[in-house]
């Protein structure tokens, strides 16, 4: 797409403050929890102690008299379930018979105050009868009868999956070299900053408002009409800018619609704020992944085939998490070419807060089993790993072997900047023991290809209104997470319309002000949302044209917009103000406005399973990290990342370099440090639901970065750009390992890569650390699906073809 | 807490005995800026400044700060006009979320009163106590040492002449 009308770019591609930057560094932006609505009252959720319960008594009776309490609820009140994914509405707001995970909400309170809300849940009594936990993926998979869920696939596994593009075991046996590996990625969650909170108030005249910190208004208002029954037209759901997200506040949670019912029935608006040890329960974050892979290449590294396992451990509810199962073996194809490919999926459900979507949804684990896996084989096959992956990348503009349609690849320059940057040559395999490089590249996708429930609707939808003073309004259920999302739909409008975007007000995130976008995930926004805008503001722009054409004496396709001015493009001194040619326009057809929407293109995919890891474009990333190990200790420091990301074309560098620059201390974090661990398998309890405990990287852990950002101009994104928000963590964790290995020799297997595991394989026999094995599991008959080498349609073979062939 | 000073203006409240200051802040005064991370004074998110030093006020009595002199992220900015630090930060995009960042700006006050040259180590080990998850803190070292060179009356590069055209 982008703009049809090729002038000189003067917003799109300069450095810009974010439009809300001012209100950020004055404290004034107004986060959830800042709300404070006359008469609120506040509400608190009581959780399970329990990690497998049944409910046989609860007793509310004490709380309900206690000083300042004005409402409590518990299941019986919300018997409905939801969940964001069609497939897995399993959640209740609270349990009405089982708790699934210490942390699972059982009642709600809404009482005057904090404190009294507080110590009314001391007074809830609740009986429970202990179920027998399931801990881990093993324990998950040793029972074949259902414990947690009776929807699962098979016993306690949510979801199995089983996709086979083309005869690997053909490419296996024709290949120079085959191996084998086993890794595992422990789960980490968001930790952002803000901490969830919802205050709902419900009018008098029968309207339910609900503002929240959350990612997706659209999918909440869903979510909320199907619990409590109400037409959607009475919900009202605003999102406030997120204090950091990354993922964890993309679900509907019982936080939210308790506070919506506490509402309805106290008549008074009733906020609910999470504590940090709450947040830590919510999760949704990355799943632990056990992975086996394995991989054939020939003489020069060009991968053959590859089957790729991998085994979820998704803790207590559906969640993203058949998506997060897809996208465990979605992308192992996009960046370099993969002949044939089989991938084999599962996700467990265990006793644990549920995993969901963390940044790089599903995304990061498999890749840092692939990007490791080649560092091995390069070293087998004694190839540079960075000729392995330079010289094999995927052709841009072309079918992976799964199906998925490849447009601009940057990546080759990717790998060039930082191997120039790094000085790659000089220091690979040349530094002194405890000193060690490795490189690792990845890619991503710009906004999933199908929205979460099936529908023939655009996924992102704008309205532009342009005022008589010149202004303009655009109005787009995006959500700004500090992403700058926001800022974007501003440089855009004001760049086609030739104005600034001071003079641009967005209206976001509000599901009765604002068309449907379908919320800040998948690094979709700035490509679809952009798209929508360019479209809209192309529209608004031709209808101005059109009657300031008469007026300038010139033709509508000669009127140019610049400098808050419109003008003739043959004589520039031509002119009349931007806020003249809009009353112009008003005078003759009335108020000036228009839509824009975008709808991805269908994937070529037809096979159950293709709708995830489609999108329009892919973004790519190459990482060079610097490593220090401390062979007495083990202790691991990066001093220095370099990292280049393919963007396509920067909306603002300035916000490009700083969502690379997070994404690279996210990765580190996950790298080194961050995990989310639970205590002995009987309690199974979170066992450090703190952020002191929870390790994550203060400044002194911070490393050096240097970025490159590589244009490679996609003709999907608005003005060619591609997503930069989560592509540029994907790399941080595997270049870490073979930095770690390049340094000591030793192969951490696993992140984080704690100083306990580096120290141990420095002192065992083979050097390495990680999982040994990868459990049997019952796969079902995999389809099979002919690549389009092979000459397939993109479906999947009928059984009984399949079976002959 | 009966009096205290706040942002430079005598203020008396009347709170419950018990309410640390980053509660007698956020509901008593409705001065929203200072934000609620954690409550246990792990991520530095509610620093504040108490007689000029950086203080987390989710550890602090409110009573304790009687007679003493509270300043605010509403504080910071001289009317409209912005302090050096937090035009720096909007102009680097050192605040993604913003959610961290009043603590940040706060923090940075008291080093760049203490230290108008400080190197980036100094920065590093001055910001250390707050924890931001959006921008890898880069941006804001950055932001810091640009607002250093401002005050120290240097000239600093143009936002539109940095990063143009990529």
């Amino acid at each position: 797409m982008g703009s049809d009308r090729a002038h000189d770019l003067r917003i799109v591609g300069t450095s810009q403050v974010m439009v809300d930057a001012v209100s950020k560094v004055t404290g004034k932006t107004v986060f959830a929890d800042d709300l404070q609505l006359p008469q609120m009252l506040y509400g608190k959720l009581l959780r399970s102690t329990e990690p497998h319960a049944r409910i046989r008594k609860l007793n509310v009776s004490k709380a309900v008299a206690a000083p300042g309490v004005k409402a409590v609820i518990t299941g019986a009140d919300l018997p409905i379930p939801f969940g964001i994914l069609p497939v897995s509405q399993d959640e209740h707001v609270l349990c009405p018979e089982v708790v699934r995970f210490v942390g699972d909400p059982v009642a709600a309170v809404a009482a005057t105050s904090e404190d009294a809300a507080f110590e009314a849940l001391n007074l809830i009594a609740v009986d429970y009868e202990p179920l027998e936990p399931i801990p881990s993926i093993d324990t998950a998979l040793e029972s074949d009868k259902p414990q947690l869920h009776d929807y699962a696939d098979d016993g306690n596994i949510h979801k199995l999956i089983n996709l086979e593009f083309g005869d690997v075991e053909e490419g296996f046996a024709d290949a120079h070299h085959v191996r084998e590996d086993v890794f595992f990625f422990q789960g980490n969650t968001h930790l952002a900053m803000e901490q969830h909170s919802a205050t709902a108030d419900w009018s008098a005249d029968g309207r339910l408002t609900l503002w929240s910190a959350t990612q997706t208004p659209h999918y909440v208002h869903r979510a909320v009409a199907k619990v409590l029954e109400l037409e959607p037209s009475r919900i009202r759901v605003i999102a406030c800018h997120n204090g950091g997200a990354f993922g964890g506040k993309s679900d509907p949670f019982s936080h939210e619609i308790a506070a919506a019912k506490l509402a309805m029935l106290t008549g008074r608006p009733v906020k609910i704020t999470l504590t940090r040890e709450e947040v830590f329960y919510c999760h949704r974050g990355r799943h632990p992944v056990l992975m086996w892979a394995k991989t054939g290449v020939d003489e020069s590294g060009k991968i053959l085939a590859m089957h790729f396992k991998t085994c979820l451990d998704g803790g207590a509810y559906g969640s993203y998490g058949v998506a997060s199962t897809y996208y465990t073996g979605a992308l192992q194809t996009v960046t370099y070419e993969v002949e044939r490919y089989k991938f084999q999926g599962a996700r467990v459900f265990t006793n644990k807060p549920p995993c969901g979507p963390k940044r790089g949804h599903g995304t990061p684990q498999p890749r840092f089993a692939l990007e490791v896996q080649l560092d091995k084989i390069a070293e087998d096959i004694g190839v540079d790993p960075v000729d392995l992956r330079r010289n094999h990348l995927q052709p841009p503009n072309s079918v992976t072997a799964n199906w998925l349609k490849i447009g601009t690849i940057g990546l080759g320059e990717c790998i060039d900047a930082v191997v120039e940057g790094a000085g790659w040559k000089e220091k690979f395999k040349k530094l002194p023991f405890g000193k060690g490089v490795g490189i690792a590249c990845s890619s991503y996708i710009c906004g999933a290809g199908l929205p979460i429930y099936w529908n023939d609707m655009p996924q992102s939808g704008v309205q532009l209104k342009c005022d008589r003073g010149g202004g303009v309004t655009i109005f787009c259920g995006s959500i700004d997470i500090g992403q700058g999302s926001d800022s974007i739909l501003a440089y855009i409008t004001a760049e086609i319309l030739g104005i600034d975007p001071i003079d641009v007000r967005v209206v976001t995130a509000d599901t009765d002000l604002t068309p449907v976008d379908l919320g800040s995930y998948s690094s979709r926004v700035t490509l679809m949302t952009g798209n929508a805008a360019v479209q809209a503001a192309e529209k608004v722009r031709d209808i101005i044209a059109f009657h300031a054409a008469k007026k300038l004496e010139t033709e509508p396709d000669k009127v140019r917009f610049a400098d808050r001015s419109v003008l003739a493009a043959d004589d520039p001194d031509q002119r009349i103000a931007f806020a003249e040619a809009v009353q112009l326009a008003e005078a003759a057809q009335g108020t000036v406005g228009s839509i824009g929407w975008y709808k991805p293109e269908k994937s070529p995919g037809r096979y159950r399973g293709a709708g995830v890891g489609p999108s329009p474009a892919y973004s790519y990333s190459a990482a060079i990290a610097a490593v220090d190990v401390d062979p007495e200790t083990g202790i691991v420091t990066v001093p220095k990342i370099w990292i280049a990301h393919d963007i396509g074309q920067s909306i603002n560098p300035m916000t490009v370099i700083g969502q690379v620059e997070g994404s690279v201390y996210m990765g580190l974090g996950e790298a080194l440090m961050e995990e989310m661990v639970y205590r002995s398998n009987r309690n199974v309890v979170h066992k450090f639901p703190s952020m002191l405990e929870y390790k994550s990287p203060t400044t002194h852990e911070m490393c050096e970065i240097e970025t490159f950002l590589v244009g490679d101009p996609d003709p999907n994104g608005p003005f060619g750009a591609k997503e930069a928000g989560q592509g540029p963590l994907l790399p941080v964790m595997p270049a870490v390992a073979n930095a770690v290995y390049d340094a000591v020799g030793v192969r951490v297997d696993e992140v984080p890569i704690t100083p306990e595991k580096v120290f141990k394989g420095l002192r065992s026999k083979d050097h390495r650390v990680g999982p040994k094995s990868f459990p049997d599991i019952p796969w079902p008959e995999p389809l099979c699906i002919p690549t389009p080498a092979e000459g397939g349609d993109g479906k999947a073979l009928r059984v009984e073809t399949a079976a002959k062939a | 807490m009966p009096k205290f000073t706040l942002n430079g203006e005598a203020r008396e409240v009347n709170v419950p005995g018990a309410n640390p200051l980053l509660w007698v802040l956020r509901e008593s005064l409705g001065l929203t800026g200072t934000k609620f991370g954690c409550g246990i004074g792990q991520c530095g998110a509610c620093t504040v400044l108490v007689d000029g030093d950086p203080v987390l006020s989710c550890l602090v009595l409110g009573r304790a700060c009687a007679g003493k002199r509270v300043d605010t992220i509403e504080g910071m900015a001289d009317g409209n006009g912005l302090h050096p630090l937090q035009q720096a930060f909007a102009d680097l995009s050192a605040a993604q979320c913003g959610y961290c960042t009043p603590a940040f700006l706060l923090t940075a006050v008291v080093l760049l009163k203490e230290n108008d040259r400080p190197s980036r180590p100094e920065i590093v080990a001055a910001l250390s106590g707050v924890l931001c998850r959006c921008t890898g803190y880069l941006k804001i070292y950055e932001a810091v040492e640009r607002a250093a060179a401002v005050m120290r009356g240097e000239k600093v590069t143009p936002l539109e002449e940095i990063l143009d055209g990529i």
